[in-house]
């Protein structure tokens, strides 16, 4: 086999990868990878305004996709800059790849100029890490983490790539599979702990389902809904769960925990059975852990080990992929052959408490005239879009009033940093989300404050042409932490007031894009209908009631029955 | 609770830093450690011991489990296993106490590895307890310097065919 430079390698294994497009900004120790790309042309670079855009734009086209999402940094500041992103995708177990340059081997640890310890610094927030110091493991390297990325509990993965090893030269050798001795994750089942579960479920009068990211990332979305419907279970989602069960279907309860509907949680709290599929019982999902679901057996499928028995205690753990787990457990179903009718009577009365509680108190939001409620605003765009947008969001009020009022049918159309809770994450994951679907229409929700930290990405986005739609509520504010304050901390208002915003509409137009402001209720349909007909990247912003806020919500560290409502 | 784990993990740069790391980062203890090569040179061999409830032991185990450089994690303190360390005592020997120094290392099966005019260094090995024994009778006589291996444990074999 002829030799090949590292550089060569990276682009080839790429290549083998099924890799169409990367994202990232170039610099001194990654110069010679992009000159190979550049010579290559093969793969298509989206060149980012900022390094963490990059690693944002890979998460949003992994989580539109379900394949890995690759990012490139340079060395130093480049590298540093991906962090967020990396943290980001490893909190919500996003499949990425991020290659970083590296000062050439001789130099490190000599602070050579834009030298850092990449691999050191993300070691806490990669799933596993390398730095690459002979060209003869880059290959098998490459392989290793492309695999370890998607497999298991999936999450990014970084390649630290010295410059010297770029240049220098080795046989490549790409094997088609790849086994590894210390990492074996467990994606069977086992069959005697889904028949426990089984026989649990069975005696249930009361159960919930409580899905979570793990559905998206297994695609285990049709088993979860058949369990549902034959078993007569209701279902409630985290916000990474959402779109993994039919946000219109009648089983479901919407989303739980600190900003989840009123029956979601009165649900959880009188359940005698929760079971839990691919989450991880979050404390903005349990809030005060020791009052969380007082009368319920749990039964948790998972495929990481570590999120079992982590914050609660489980009666029947089942390890393994969720789309197995579920498919084992609709199986057992099936097989005891119990009908369905007869699952809907042991329910009957538990489903009408459960209607009851969402009649008391339905997700909802007070009118006022001549003022842009938030809520409203979703509310249309989601008629307007006819709930098929692959919508990315930022963090914060925005994020929760989207989860709230836009209903997600399907898998992989809501995009949102969960874990981490990244603002200026939704911008640029929807401009990676819109690389792998140019077709689809791909919406970032945003607020004023998070859209600033990633506006930059305006010009990549009109550099690959790509018709992104922004819709900014802007109340001027940085509304959660406002509305943490007001409820909290006696209204003082400490650092979450701007005092200067750009005119939106002027910094679309600035970039080439088209921009539109509604400041009535009555002109947010037709700013939306415009913003949404128009080609191109669009921002429409909403100058909405400014102190607005997201309930119902549970108060950090109390019982999730204790919730403030509208 | 304290227990004593063995991990066995690939022998390659940072294993040992993510291990330590994981500790730090999610607030475990590491109360001592031990690494050094195996018969394979690809795997290191590490002797933890830990302390928390069966709840954080569980995790612990589990999160060793969850690094991909870990190739396996045993809690040897479940069942009968041998546990030792060894330490190297420093202690101050003059005239008055030399002879009694020699006594308590003999009664202890301690060695004298080095011999000053006014020090003993001794080497002890034992299980944890035995240590501390020694250094708790050692102190009042002066303890000028003192290093400890951290404990290293196998399993024992069943004694029944």
């Amino acid at each position: 086999m002829a030799k090949m430079t590292g550089k060569e390698m990276v682009v080839e294994a790429l290549k083998r990868e099924g890799v169409d497009v990367v994202f990232g900004f170039p610099g001194g120790a990654i110069i010679d990878v992009y000159d190979q790309l550049e010579k290559d042309g093969s793969i298509k670079h989206v060149l980012v305004r900022h390094a963490q855009g990059a690693a944002h734009a890979a998460d949003g086209y992994a989580r539109a996709t379900g394949k890995v999402g690759v990012c490139i940094a340079t060395s130093g500041p480049g590298a540093t800059n991906t962090v967020t992103g990396i943290a980001t995708a490893y909190m919500d177990s996003i499949p990425m790849v991020i290659f970083t340059g590296q000062v050439p081997t001789g130099l490190i640890g000599n602070d050579a100029f834009q030298e850092v310890d990449i691999v050191g610094i993300t070691r806490p927030c990669t799933k596993h890490n390398y730095l690459v110091k002979d060209v003869k493991d880059l290959s098998r390297t490459i392989k290793e983490a492309f695999y370890i990325a998607r497999s298991g509990r999936p999450g990014p993965v970084l390649i630290d790539l010295p410059k010297d090893v770029q240049n220098a030269k080795a046989e490549f050798e790409y094997p088609d599979k790849i086994k590894l001795r210390s990492y074996n994750p467990v994606i069977e089942p086992h069959g005697k702990q889904i028949e426990r579960a089984y026989r649990v479920l069975e005696r249930a009068k009361r159960p919930v389902i409580y899905a979570g990211g793990g559905v998206i990332i297994s695609d285990a979305h049709n088993e979860l809904r058949e369990l549902a419907e034959r078993t007569c279970t209701p279902v409630t989602m985290t916000l990474m769960g959402l779109g993994g069960f039919p946000g219109t279907h009648e089983l479901n309860l919407g989303m739980l925990g600190m900003h989840g509907t009123y029956c979601a949680n009165m649900a959880m709290a009188n359940t005698d059975l929760i079971i839990a599929v691919g989450a991880r019982f979050d404390d903005r999902v349990t809030g005060k852990i020791e009052a969380f679901a007082p009368f319920a057996k749990i039964i948790h499928i998972d495929i990481d080990p570590t999120s079992i028995q982590k914050n609660v205690k489980v009666d029947v753990p089942i390890v393994g992929d969720c789309k197995k787990a579920l498919r084992k457990l609709v199986n057992a179903v099936k097989v005891a052959g119990r009908p369905e009718e007869a699952w809907c009577d042991q329910h009957q009365s538990w489903l009408e408490q459960i209607r009851a509680w969402e009649e008391r108190h339905p997700l909802g939001y007070k009118e006022e005239p001549g003022v842009i409620k938030p809520q409203y605003v979703i509310e249309k765009l989601y008629e307007m879009t006819k709930g098929r947008a692959i919508i990315t969001t930022e963090v914060g009020q925005n994020q929760m009033w989207t989860a709230q009022f836009y209903k997600f049918d399907k898998p992989r159309t809501f995009l949102t940093s969960g874990g981490l809770g990244t603002m200026g994450y939704g911008f640029p994951a929807a401009i990676g989300a819109q690389m792998a679907f140019p077709d689809k229409l791909v919406v970032d929700v945003a607020g004023d404050g998070s859209i600033q930290m990633n506006i930059q990405e305006m010009a990549t986005a009109m550099d690959q042409k790509l018709p992104v739609k922004i819709v900014i509520l802007n109340n001027r504010f940085l509304g959660m932490v406002r509305q943490w304050q007001e409820l909290f901390y006696e209204k003082r208002y400490a650092a979450t007031k701007f005092e200067t915003t750009p005119d939106f509409v002027k910094v679309a137009e600035s970039y080439g894009a088209t921009g539109f402001r509604a400041q009535k209720p009555e002109e947010v349909e037709a700013v939306l209908k415009k913003g949404l007909e128009t080609d191109g990247l669009v921002i429409m912003e909403f100058a909405i009631a400014r102190e607005e806020g997201v309930f119902p919500m549970v108060p950090a560290g109390k019982a999730t029955t204790e919730m403030l409502l509208v | 609770m304290k227990h004593t784990l063995s991990v066995l993990v690939e022998n390659t740069p940072g294993a040992l830093s993510r291990i330590t790391g994981l500790f730090s980062g999610r607030g475990f203890n590491i109360e001592s450690l031990s690494v050094a090569a195996t018969l394979d040179p690809t795997l290191s061999h590490l002797t933890l011991v830990t302390s928390g409830d069966d709840f954080i032991i569980e995790q612990i185990i589990k999160q060793l489990n969850r690094l991909v450089d870990v190739y396996k994690v045993v809690d040897v303190s479940e069942g009968d296993f041998v546990e030792r360390e060894m330490a190297l005592i420093k202690v101050r020997a003059e005239a008055e106490t030399r002879a009694e120094i020699l006594r308590m290392c003999d009664i202890f099966r301690c060695k004298v590895v080095d011999v000053s005019p006014k020090t003993y260094t001794i080497e002890i090995t034992g299980p944890e307890s035995k240590l501390k024994a020694v250094i708790e009778l050692l102190k009042p006589l002066g303890i000028k310097e003192i290093t400890r291996t951290g404990t290293i444990a196998i399993i024992r074999e069943k004694k029944t065919a």
